[in-house]
């Protein structure tokens, strides 16, 4: 007996050692690494260590800060809630070019529509920066480009501004392509990573980790044959249909791209101070996908799309804001997938398929690089 | 690819009811277990199987994970190797992270080392075909469930003559450091998840000293939940019915003779090294494999020069302790302090293996679950 508490002591002292330090790494986040490894693009911990280490703490303002996947603000600079602008930039680095349900051009266009869409924005106008490296076959460059304003007229975005850069042979990879995007907000209310209420509902729009298996498939190390296609997809037009739908019940919009619905739950888990409760049970994935991550010991919560949506809404709007997914051809597998809860703040956590409990962390490390 | 046959293996409701099964035969009786295995580690932090265990059932995460193992004047040695001009050194992703004396591969890689990481030795060897200007060295690691396929691998580069190939092999033998830990004093197990990709290769026949000297049973066991949860009330049925047995749960794929092709390969390429150093075990005789002297060509630690210096852990790392399940990861002093999965002090923090990796990403919670101090609510739609 005395042994147990004893050592229901030591628990508890390590609990608040880990929560100090927990809490002292939430504000200040220390980036030990001399040098950039590729890590630090994964969208994972050590991008947030990155962004949090170099970048925010230089850049710093309200905009910024807010650090959702695109800034609103009104062009009179008044910090009225009504007729807002997005503005995002995005950069895309995917290798190879070309991978079974797109190209780098696809991927472009739709990455930046949808951190548009995700401030609840409709997008208007997308920028294009190439950057080439000597020796690139003209004849891919017409394909990628050919499919990038296919994508964006599909998407009703126009493409009204660019650059060009072409560098020695070996100095990039084939071609890196930079994107940036306005648009029109129609929420007329605060949406983002801070906006989470306990009790709200995490729903999903469809299947994970689509993109990144494909993507994997596609790289030459692994000989597996797949049907596995990218799900990338603008997400504009379902997020409209969401906003009509459930109004200011959306608390929340993030499409989970690199580090996967993990990493964005955990985000927003920091940014709002709240706990998110998943059922892995009610996470759709596709079997194929699925089969992968075994196969390999990924998790599919950590691997990237490029076409699905976490939305976080009030309780009382979760069933219509389901069905408004239901009725979308980018939501027909949507699923309610979880709750935020009060407690422990900070924190995503998962009842596993046999019914045990585990944390839910970010993604650390990079099972992958250059996935978009 | 279906995957349907993997539900069968969740099922919620036989889990729980094996878990009644185990706390009927257990009684009260508190019974550690150790998963020798890294692969079984991460099945049970994965699906957070200590939860739905009976709360007398502690298991231990034994040195299963062979990037754990590995200490570090090793890494040293592979970095050194891959600092070396005009190298492609090919490794398990895991690899990359683990820290040697000065920073890791992936330190190395962002300082202009050419370190790419490989599924497999033959992906490694396909480069060494493709770039024959090139020396290709592929860093092999773990038990016997990888040897096979290094040894297939170097039995074709000598068939098809490919001198621009090695291995800088690290292989270890899972027996000796069983061994190891039953004669440590300060074991106190009543059993041993035994592991199953392992005992697919060496079958059922090594584990015998485990019963007959130790006096303790063995269950090998398959990576699903439910796998491990029906090991764990058969290792408890063999207490309650005063039996120390050698039995295999993971019958459907693991042959009590095991997989005598593999070990063939084996023979033929590799040898016992006299002793080899294990991170937190410190030097077991006869428990890792070195290159045999016809494969001398093929052997990068003949090949390239290595410091092979044996480098002392940081003080304040207790991996060892915890590799021998004389410690729970969170009973070490840098536990989730200094030691996080993005800043590993130790090996058992980098691979998702490691017990302390596992441990930080999915055990934290239900630790404090357990002391009721968070106040889960069930999840409800």
């Amino acid at each position: 007996m005395d042994a147990d508490t004893s050592n229901a002591g030591r628990v508890d002292s390590v609990l608040q050692k880990i929560e100090r330090t927990r809490q002292a790494r939430r504000h200040k986040f220390y980036l030990h690494d001399e040098k950039i490894t590729l890590s630090h693009g994964s969208g994972g911990k050590s991008t947030h260590n990155l962004i949090e280490g170099v970048f925010a703490p230089a850049f710093s303002n309200p905009l910024l800060d807010a650090m959702d996947d695109a800034a609103t603000f009104r062009v009179d600079g008044t910090d009225d809630i009504d007729h807002r602008l997005a503005f995002t930039t995005d950069t895309y680095v995917v290798s190879p070019l070309f991978f079974p349900g797109g190209d780098i051009g696809k991927l472009a266009v739709h990455g930046t529509i949808n951190d548009l869409a995700m401030a609840g924005a409709t997008p208007l106008y997308l920028s294009v920066g190439f950057i080439l490296e000597e020796g690139f076959p003209i004849v891919d460059l017409r394909r990628i480009v050919a499919s990038m304003a296919q994508a964006a007229k599909e998407a009703g975005v126009a493409i009204v501004t660019g650059d060009t850069k072409v560098v020695q042979h070996g100095k990039a990879d084939g071609v890196f392509i930079n994107t940036a995007g306005i648009g029109l907000v129609r929420a007329s209310w605060l949406m983002g990573q801070a906006q989470l209420e306990p009790g709200d509902k995490v729903l999903l729009s469809g299947p994970v980790g689509d993109h990144g298996i494909a993507i994997m498939f596609a790289r030459e190390a692994l000989d597996i044959e797949s049907d596995v296609q990218s799900d990338t997809a603008p997400l504009h037009t379902l997020v409209a249909s969401l906003i009509e739908a459930a109004g200011e019940g959306i608390h929340c919009l993030k499409d989970p791209t690199r580090g996967g619905v993990a990493t964005s739950l955990n985000e927003m888990a920091l940014g709002s101070e709240v706990s998110v409760a998943l059922d892995e049970q009610s996470i759709p994935v596709h079997p194929e996908v699925r089969g992968a991550c075994e196969i390999l010991g990924l998790d599919p919560l950590t691997i990237a799309n490029e076409g699905k949506l976490l939305a976080i809404v009030a309780p009382g709007v979760a069933d219509t804001t389901l069905q408004a997914m239901h009725n979308h051809p980018l939501g027909r597998d949507a699923a309610i997938i979880g709750t935020i809860q009060a407690e422990p703040p900070g924190m995503v956590f998962l009842r596993t398929d046999i019914g045990g409990l585990r944390v839910l962390d970010m993604l650390v490390g990079d099972p992958l690089p250059r996935i978009c | 690819m279906s995957m349907k046959f993997v539900d069968e293996y969740r099922d919620p409701e036989l889990a729980k009811h094996v878990s009644a099964e185990i706390a009927r035969l257990s009684g009260d009786q508190p019974l550690k277990f150790m998963e020798v295995c890294g692969g079984h580690t991460h099945t049970i932090y994965k699906h957070g199987i200590e939860d739905v265990l009976p709360p007398n059932i502690d298991l231990i995460h034994g040195p299963g994970c062979p990037v754990c193992v590995l200490p570090m004047g090793r890494i040293d040695d592979a970095i050194a190797i891959a600092r070396k001009e005009g190298i492609i050194f090919t490794t398990f992703g895991d690899m990359m992270r683990v820290p040697g004396s000065h920073g890791s591969l992936l330190d190395a890689k962002a300082n202009g080392a050419d370190v790419r990481f490989v599924y497999s030795p033959l992906d490694a060897y396909k480069l060494a075909r493709q770039n024959p200007d090139r020396q290709v060295v592929f860093f092999a690691i773990g038990f016997e469930t990888t040897a096979p396929s290094t040894a297939v691998t170097l039995l074709r580069a000598k068939a098809e003559g490919i001198k621009n190939f090695s291995i800088f092999c690290n292989h270890v033998t899972i027996i000796p450091a069983m061994k190891a830990i039953l004669d440590s004093p300060d074991l106190r197990l009543d059993g041993f998840i035994g592991a199953g990709h392992v005992s697919m290769v060496i079958g059922m026949r090594p584990y015998n000293f485990v019963a007959r000297d130790h006096q303790k049973p063995v269950v090998i066991a398959g990576f699903e939940p439910l796998d491990i949860i029906q090991s764990i009330y058969m290792l408890v049925k063999q207490l309650n019915e005063g039996r120390t047995e050698i039995e295999n749960q993971y019958a459907r794929v693991v042959r009590p003779e095991g997989n005598v092709k593999a070990l063939q390969a084996m023979a033929q390429t590799m040898e016992l090294r006299p002793f080899f150093e294990w991170r937190g075990l410190g030097f077991i005789t006869h428990s890792a494999l070195k290159l045999r002297s016809d494969f001398a060509d093929w052997d990068a630690e003949l090949r390239f020069e290595v410091p092979g210096l044996r480098v002392a852990d940081p003080k304040a790392c207790q991996c060892g302790e915890v590799l021998k399940g004389v410690i729970k990861p969170w009973e070490c002093k840098v536990f989730g302090t200094a030691c996080t999965p993005e800043t590993p002090i130790g090996t058992c923090m980098v691979s998702p293996e490691g017990a302390c990796a596992a441990y930080y990403s999915y055990g934290r919670f239900s630790m404090a679950s357990e002391r009721n101090r968070l106040h889960v609510l069930p999840i409800t739609q």
